[in-house]
């Protein structure tokens, strides 16, 4: 078990970097004993800000963070969710979020993000950053 | 029976009590109600003495929601063979069925690849489908469309003609706009405009889409919000049936010729308008419980009697 929570461990440190390099999102998929705030904390790539899906509701729905920031969405619904950048071309797009899925996103410019579920129209949320 | 409309209600040049002694229920959905234990609508159900046979039959099933493996029901597949079963059992076989969305949780391929072979047992003439937001948004309805939008068109919007009833298929789940509810779009009105313009307004109309076409609630996205633009093109005809999904029970309403009707699931229940913090499924269900909470629908038209009659069924055997 220890080892291969070193081996899950390992495959994050390898992953993030690779992520931010190739345009800043990631889905992330790992160990069910990895799940939860601690393993967000991700020291080599800046704060990072949550955002949980509950209820079909974003929260916070609006948020306010620093350039550089990575923020997390986490779907605790029973049904999928989605993150998905309203503006054309698309900022960003998390793809099916099912339950406890999670996806990353590093916001480097300044500006508002608004965003939805694709699923569910209702759900939108916004990011702002500078 | 239409002593009980004293005035005209609506301005649709239709005469309602003309209408409503058309209304006539079909004995075999009532011979099914009493062997089936099932729950029907005392609004629809006031002609049942006047029975008559039913020309045809069709049964409606919704948010099959394949791919779906949690509480309150983890053997969705299951519960999806046991109405196809049911579907089986009736004395006469239907000659349509009607899918109305959410075939699958995720739209994955075996996730389609299920629902088609669990379908494949269904004992019925022919069926349509119209896609939920479950079976296209994670790829612009790629898949979907590959396997059940064969002969429609767009979006997978159709019609087609079935012993003189026109039968419409509209499609509410796609380009869907932040904070908005389900959307039809102005091609596919255009498309409907152009399908009914030749109808004579006593060809009795079934309309299937997956959100309800009428606001059940709009803070949880229940509803459509162009529908009234489509319902427009519609409100000439003498007889106009609604069948919807999405929202995983039954509500019915009734508006001047217009009837509209919500399928339950045949996966899991959804809570009342408002009755919970959010519409995702009602989780505490015990098992023969749930059973009363998913279903079927079947619908009787008798040729010449305008109004269709719509009996919903249970999972839970009389």
């Amino acid at each position: 078990m220890r080892q291969l929570m070193q081996k899950t461990i390992m495959l994050l440190l390898l992953l993030v970097p690779a992520a931010v390099l190739v345009g800043c999102s990631q889905r992330i998929d790992e160990a069910p004993e990895m799940k939860g705030t601690a393993a967000l904390v991700d020291k080599s790539s800046g704060p990072v800000q949550e955002i949980v899906i509950d209820n079909f509701t974003f929260s916070p729905a609006t948020v306010t963070i620093a350039p550089g920031t990575r923020v997390v969405w986490i779907n605790h619904d029973d049904v999928p969710h989605t993150a998905t950048s309203t503006s054309k071309p698309k900022r960003f797009e998390s793809g099916t979020l099912d339950t406890d899925d999670k996806f990353a996103h590093v916001f480097t410019e300044p500006g508002t993000y608004s965003y939805f579920c694709a699923v569910h129209p209702k759900m939108t949320g916004q990011i702002i950053v500078k | 029976m239409a002593n009980r409309i004293r005035h005209n209600h609506s301005d649709d040049g239709v005469d309602r009590r003309g209408f409503l002694e058309c209304m006539a229920w079909a004995g075999t959905g009532l011979v099914w109600a009493a062997a089936g234990g099932l729950l029907t609508s005392r609004s629809f159900a006031r002609g049942a003495a006047r029975a008559a046979r039913a020309d045809f039959t069709f049964v409606q099933i919704s948010d099959s929601h394949i791919g779906f493996k949690k509480e309150p029901n983890k053997d969705v597949i299951g519960t999806l063979q046991q109405t196809i079963n049911q579907i089986n059992a009736l004395p006469t076989q239907p000659e349509l069925m009607i899918h109305t969305g959410d075939l699958t949780h995720l739209a994955k391929p075996e996730e389609f690849d299920t629902v088609a072979e669990v379908l494949k047992s269904a004992k019925v003439g022919n069926i349509v489908y119209v896609p939920g937001e479950h079976d296209i948004f994670s790829d612009d309805a790629k898949l979907y469309l590959e396997r059940f939008g064969k002969g429609t068109k767009g979006l997978s919007w159709q019609s087609f003609d079935q012993k003189g009833v026109h039968f419409i298929g509209l499609i509410n789940v796609a380009n869907l706009k932040p904070g908005g509810l389900g959307t039809l779009g102005d091609e596919q009105l255009e498309w409907l405009k152009n399908d009914v313009a030749a109808l004579g307004d006593s060809t009795p109309i079934v309309v299937f889409a997956h959100v309800p076409l009428w606001t059940v609630y709009e803070k949880w996205g229940w509803g459509t919000q162009d529908s009234g633009q489509a319902l427009a093109l519609l409100k000439r005809f003498g007889s106009v049936t609604v069948l919807n999904g999405h929202i995983h029970q039954i509500l019915q309403k009734v508006e001047g010729n217009m009837t509209f009707h919500t399928a339950r699931s045949t996966a899991f229940p959804q809570p009342e308008p408002g009755k919970a913090a959010s519409p995702g499924p009602i989780k505490n269900v015990a098992a023969d419980e749930l059973r009363r909470m998913l279903g079927l629908t079947k619908v009787s038209y008798v040729e010449g009697k305008g109004a269709l009659a719509v009996v919903d069924a249970t999972l839970e055997r009389a």
